[in-house]
């Protein structure tokens, strides 16, 4: 399936919402949208991936600049996501100690208000 | 051997394609569910890789991904249509090897030397944002080594082999493990 994108606020945080897969062509769309998010200052996001179905580097990379912007502005962007197929690829790639990564979106934020 | 092989244009969208149908490929060579997901990913991070390579350098150009169900272990090599024709495949000499799943993404843009790491794909104004120019390293911002890395990581066995047409990323699977 495509890719789709929602958010929202929760607490003092906003919960981008990813569906479907993030490929090549699917991307920039997510790209966009963070960008989007940081420009309008928020700077504590968490992408909950729970209902996304692939993932391959090019999604990563784009993960990883949201997480360059975000930080620019000391801010965090942290990852909600159990799917060992998705979780593989951060594993590979070494970023699972770049990311927070959790299993529920409160938990997400439950961490960063207790940092 | 049984030989799919599925000619794109160097588009994001067709990405997509090629990995369905090296998915839908695989599980009817009978593939493991759980190696199906590998096969996946790393389909689509050569194709990724590939399309970026021809945007940068050769758009109109296509790229040509090889299903074959059931080359003799370590017979990964030569030219595709022969071997595709070579239905033996007897490669090193072992007579009843493994039988492998096995999936060739062939571009025809330049390849790089092994000291010009991270210079050969250089974005330059045919981006994928409207608008903007692709930032260094592509889509992502990463080196296209880093799909690289990945597919070394999920396939079985893998060859990277840059020629005078282009690089050739072989990637394999044995199929008894599936089993």
């Amino acid at each position: 399936m495509d890719l789709k994108l929602d958010h929202h606020t929760q607490d003092d945080t906003e919960i981008v919402v990813v569906e479907g897969e993030i490929d090549v062509y699917t991307a920039p769309r997510l790209r966009e949208l963070l960008i989007d998010l940081v420009n309008k200052g928020n700077f504590h996001l968490v992408v909950n991936m729970e209902k996304v179905e692939f993932l391959d580097s090019t999604g990563l990379g784009v993960l990883v600049g949201g997480l360059k912007r975000v930080r620019a502005h000391d801010g965090t962007l942290d990852l909600v996501c159990t799917q060992e197929r998705i979780l593989k690829i951060f594993r590979i790639t070494g970023l699972t100690k770049v990311f927070g990564i959790y299993e529920s979106v409160q938990e997400a934020i439950d961490k960063r208000a207790s940092k | 051997m049984a030989l799919v092989q599925l000619t794109i244009s160097a588009l994001p969208a067709h990405v997509r394609t090629a990995r369905l149908m090296a998915t839908a490929v695989a599980r009817r060579a009978g593939i493991a569910e759980s190696a199906l997901d590998e096969i996946r990913l790393a389909v689509g991070e050569a194709c990724s890789r590939a399309v970026e390579a021809h945007r940068a350098h050769c758009p109109g150009r296509p790229i040509t991904v090889e299903l074959i169900d059931g080359t003799a272990d370590g017979a990964a090599g030569g030219a595709p249509a022969q071997r595709a024709a070579d239905t033996a495949a007897p490669s090193n000499g072992h007579a009843g090897a493994a039988r492998r799943f096995e999936v060739v993404v062939t571009d025809r843009a330049p390849a790089k030397e092994p000291d010009a790491a991270g210079t050969d794909h250089e974005f330059t104004g045919t981006g994928l944002y409207p608008g903007e120019t692709t930032p260094p390293g592509g889509v992502s911002g990463l080196s296209p080594d880093v799909g690289l890395a990945v597919i070394v990581g999920l396939a079985d066995e893998v060859r990277i082999e840059p020629g005078d047409e282009g690089t050739a990323v072989r990637m394999s699977w044995p199929l008894e493990a599936a089993a």
